[in-house]
């Protein structure tokens, strides 16, 4: 496959934003500027950026509590979304939900929710209503490696399956469920495996290479939008930070127990440096467009990041807005 | 009340409470997410796995549905299972065990089978965690036949009141709130039980009557010391178990004070608080000489932001205004 270097650059554009809005909240996190608990996505940058480049506005995408990289992938306007998480009136959900609540429905952001697999069944729900109505969209439906201890979700992969829905199930295995390797919560690393008892078309690709990304998630859109049913993507990942926060030290306890050889060789599969390594290696871009790209994206999230510090929490008369439509 | 005053804080006394009970009886195991990490469960399981073995202090995936029933089907077959889910809002994806199998069991299978299981949650709320994070669901528990509910606000309590939940014969479901883990309390040694179904009078007064349980049992103890201090004597009623309630406590106090006040840490409608007020207009009517008030959450998701989510929680403040309402 070939792309322009237009594409090309976007996708690293994405990457970063996602990276670079990620690490600005680390400081206001630690100096408790920042309360609402925030499950960075840093590391998974390739998945959410993949994914969403094979994705129109139209689609739908439903995530978890990990979703900074989900929503801003999928066309969510970096400033709602810090504002969120600064619990400001401004925010894309009103400073009501906070980081594992955004939102953007007329970016097809239709919900995300940090209950461990509470999204699955509405993202199938949502993929029902796609056929229903014959319309000619695609759900994603984003999960970790933890929620396939759900029941839902092998009773959503059934239902999908069954009714051919056009729902693409995106589990990121990053090896972890907070504080659980993934050999404490399964006797199978082979998590793609699941989908095959349900017949089920399902692959694994790398989480760290965005083309790789982009390649296996457009090949499952175009199967979901010619009618054949669901798909299956397991991403091979892994998180920079904290289960949640910068780093595990919560509440006075270290409870990061992944070893340091481990964080370190993930560390030099760096999404965002492999694909700068690509671009450079075939020629596509200089060390000039990477600038350009940088001071873009650091000017964004500066002025993402006054804006949300400098607007107006919620009134405390409007407590209870909002309870109903 | 104590045999000694060795200070333990209430994570420690449920910590306690289960390693006791676990060297006396082989069949008393713990299950459920984070028993492993601090993180989740604070204190309340140090050196549990070390000496007990993973046997029997079980980490377990994301599956609150299947361990919950696991939980319930091993007490069916003769263990003592404490399953824990380090909040609320998980449990109900396990509804279905708890409401449906457990409470039911004794009763549609004639008394030929029980659930001894406790369901141990814990409230875990504030720090703009908003609504899937922070909800407090006694009161739906509360509701449901065939299941007691315990709500201890003290490590003294606490301790004695899992080791009676461990005992019982029931299923129990443990409520507890990580507000309250960092409060300390002289607690015995030794194993003791403290009955399900019996409040305690916490202070004595005429002024009036206030009710509550949990962490609200906390900042109701802050608005009668501040109300003593004014010269106004609240009698306060600390529930311990809200299912099945302690009525006796409760009307003996109304009867003497005529003015009631139910400090409930979640939501208005449908709400213990709710259920205390019907009990009293229904059997004591007569004694009463004031509206009752009740102070709960209003009826509305927990939010994030700070600005809001510091009125949405109440405080001593709101119960001292609700008291002095009705004085
Ligand atoms: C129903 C439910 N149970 C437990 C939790 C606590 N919890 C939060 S995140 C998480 C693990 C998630 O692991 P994974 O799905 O792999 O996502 P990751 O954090 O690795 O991105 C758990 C158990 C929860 N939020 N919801
Ligand atoms: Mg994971």
């Amino acid at each position: 496959m070939t792309y322009s270097k237009d594409f090309l650059e976007k996708l690293y554009w994405m990457m970063l934003r996602i990276r670079m809005c990620e690490e600005s909240l680390v400081d206001p996190i630690l100096k408790g500027e920042i309360k609402t608990p925030c499950h960075l996505y840093s590391g998974q940058e390739a998945v959410a950026t993949g994914v969403g480049a094979a994705l129109e506005q139209k689609d739908y995408v439903f995530g978890n509590h990990r979703s900074h990289g989900h929503y801003l992938a999928k066309g969510g306007d970096m400033t709602a979304m810090i504002a969120e998480i600064y619990g400001k009136e401004a925010g894309c959900s009103r400073g009501r939900g906070g980081s594992m609540h955004l939102i953007s429905p007329e970016n097809g952001v239709m919900g995300i929710v940090p209950i461990v697999s509470g999204t699955i069944s509405l993202a199938l729900g949502s993929a029902l209503s796609i056929k229903i109505k014959k319309e000619d969209k695609v759900t994603v439906s984003f999960f970790g490696d933890g929620a396939t201890g759900e029941g839902v979700l092998y009773e959503s992969l059934n239902f999908a399956s069954l009714k051919k829905l056009p729902i693409i199930f995106a589990c990121e295995n990053n090896l972890y469920s907070t504080h659980l390797p993934i050999n404490e919560i399964r006797t199978n690393r082979n998590i793609f495996n699941i989908a095959n008892p349900f017949e089920i078309e399902t692959y694994r690709v790398d989480g760290n290479n965005v083309l790789e990304v982009y390649e296996t998630a457009q090949k499952a859109v175009e199967s979901c939008r010619s009618g054949k049913g669901p798909v299956f993507i397991e991403f091979l990942t892994y998180r920079f930070r904290g289960h949640v926060g910068p780093d595990d030290n919560i509440q006075g306890t270290h409870t990061d127990i992944r070893p340091k050889d481990e964080i370190e060789a993930w560390l030099k599969k760096d999404p965002l440096t492999q694909f700068k390594k690509y671009l450079i290696e075939n020629n596509i871009s200089t060390e000039i467009d990477f600038e350009q790209i940088q001071n873009k994206v650091e000017a964004e999230v500066n002025a993402a990041n006054d804006f949300a510090k400098n607007s107006p929490k919620p009134n405390k008369e409007d407590l209870c807005k909002y309870v109903f439509k | 009340m104590c045999s000694n005053n060795r200070k333990l804080n209430f994570g420690l006394a449920i910590n306690e409470a289960i390693r006791q009970m676990m060297e006396t009886d082989d069949t008393v195991f713990l299950i459920g997410q984070g028993v492993k990490s601090p993180w989740y469960v604070g204190n309340t399981c140090n050196g549990l796995v070390e000496q007990f073995g993973e046997e029997r202090v079980i980490d377990t995936p994301v599956s609150e549905n299947a361990i919950t029933g696991a939980a319930v089907g091993a007490s069916i077959a003769g263990m003592k299972a404490i399953v824990v889910h380090p909040r609320v809002d998980f449990v109900l994806y396990a509804f279905d065990p708890i409401v449906n199998q457990a409470a039911n069991w004794h009763y549609m299978n004639g008394g030929k089978s029980s659930a001894p299981v406790v369901f141990w949650l814990i409230v875990n709320r504030g720090g703009e965690q908003a609504a899937q994070h922070s909800q407090a669901l006694h009161s739906m528990f509360a509701h449901v036949p065939g299941l007691k509910v315990v709500a201890p606000s003290t490590p003294y309590d606490a301790k004695g009141l899992m080791v009676s939940s461990i005992m019982e014969e029931n299923p129990v479901v443990f409520i507890d709130d990580r507000w309250l883990y960092r409060s300390q309390d002289a607690v015995p040694e030794e194993m003791y039980q403290i009955p399900i179904g019996k409040g305690i009078v916490r202070n004595e007064g005429n002024a009036a009557t206030l009710v509550s349980f949990s962490y609200m049992a906390l900042e109701s103890q802050k608005a009668v010391d501040e109300l003593k201090e004014q010269g106004i004597d609240v009698e306060f009623i600390d529930l311990r178990t809200i299912k099945p309630l302690d009525t006796e406590i409760i009307y003996n106090s109304v009867k003497k004070t005529g003015k009631l006040i139910i400090a409930d840490g979640s939501w208005k409608t449908g709400s213990v608080a709710g259920e205390i007020s019907a009990l009293v207009v229904e059997n004591i009517f007569e004694y009463l000489k004031a509206p009752i008030k009740r102070v709960c959450l209003p009826d509305a998701p927990a939010p994030a932001s700070e600005s809001i989510e510091s009125v949405y929680y109440k405080t001593k403040d709101d119960i001292i205004k609700a008291i002095k309402e009705i004085l």
